[in-house]
C-alpha cells in the first residue's frame, strides 16, 4: 500500500517542525513542563511520520540505521560521562559542578516571579540534551525495525 | 462552569472515540480512530493539570503507537473480514 503524493509530500513538510518543536521542549526541559524524554518522543515522532509516508527502498536511503544506534549509545555516554566529570573534580557522582559558576548553563537564577532563563540549570539541560538524543534514536529505531520486518513484500 | 463544559465534551469524545475503533471494518480508519482515543485522554491529562504526563502520551500515545499499526496494517490486509 503506497501512501499518496499528498500524504509523501505533507510528511516532508512536517517533519522540520516537529523536530524543532521536539528540540525546544528538550532545551527548555528545566523550565516548563517536559524535558528529555517527552522532548525525545516528539522527535521520533516526526522519524515515525516519515517511515509510515514513505516505502521501504526510500526510507533506507532517508534514515540510516547506524546513525540511530550510534545516537543511542553517544546519549548514553554523555549522561554517564556528565555525572562521571563530577567525581573527576572531587566532588560526588552527578554534583551539580555547573550551577551558579557564571560558565555554560550558569547564570544564577534570578529572584522573583521572571519568565524563565533559559541559561541557568547547570548540568541539568546537559542531562536533558544527553536523554533527548538517546530516546530520538531508541523510539526512531523501534519503528525502522518495524519497517524492516515489512520489508518489501508490501500487498499492493 | 466552561471548565465543566470541556470537561464533560472531552469525556464524551472519548467514549464515542473508542466506539469508532470497535465499529469501523476499515482497520485504517481504527487505527486513526485509536490515535484520535490517545490524543483525546492526553487532553485530559492536561486538563487534571499533568501537562508532563499529556506531552509523553501526545507523543507516545497518539504518535508511536499509531504508527506502528499502521505500518502492521500496510503489510497486511486493510479491511476486515466477516467472522466465518
Amino acid at each position: 500500500m503506497r501512501m499518496s503524493k499528498i500524504v509523501r509530500f505533507a510528511a516532508d513538510v512536517l517533519f522540520g517542525a516537529i523536530v524543532i518543536f521536539g528540540l525546544y521542549v528538550i532545551m527548555h526541559g528545566h523550565l516548563t513542563p517536559g524535558g528529555g524524554f517527552q522532548g525525545g518522543a516528539i522527535v521520533a515522532t516526526g522519524a515515525a511520520l516519515v517511515i509510515v509516508a514513505h516505502s521501504y527502498e526510500e526510507v533506507i536511503g532517508m534514515i540510516k540505521k547506524a546513525v540511530l544506534m550510534a545516537q543511542e549509545s553517544a546519549g548514553l555516554v554523555m549522561f554517564a560521562g556528565v555525572a562521571l566529570i563530577a567525581i573527576g573534580l572531587g566532588t560526588t557522582f552527578f554534583f551539580n559542578f555547573l550551577a551558579n559558576s557564571g560558565s555554560l548553563f550558569g547564570m544564577t537564577v534570578p529572584f522573583g516571579p521572571n519568565p524563565g532563563e533559559l541559561n541557568t540549570g547547570g548540568v541539568l539541560p546537559l542531562m536533558n540534551i544527553a536523554v533527548g538524543i538517546e530516546v530520538w534514536g531508541g523510539l526512531a529505531i523501534v519503528i525502522l525495525y518495524m519497517l524492516s520486518g515489512i520489508g518489501k513484500k508490501e500487498e499492493a | 462552569m466552561i471548565e465543566t463544559i470541556i470537561h464533560v465534551l472531552v469525556l464524551t469524545g472519548l467514549i464515542v472515540s473508542a466506539v469508532l475503533v470497535y465499529h469501523f471494518k476499515d482497520l485504517l480508519a481504527a487505527a486513526v480512530a485509536s490515535g484520535l482515543f490517545s490524543f483525546l485522554i492526553s487532553l485530559e491529562f492536561y486538563i487534571l493539570q499533568a501537562p508532563d504526563v499529556a506531552i509523553s502520551q501526545a507523543a507516545i500515545g497518539a504518535g508511536l503507537t499509531t504508527a506502528i499499526f499502521i505500518l502492521a496494517i500496510r503489510s497486511t490486509k486493510r479491511y476486515e473480514e466477516d467472522a466465518p
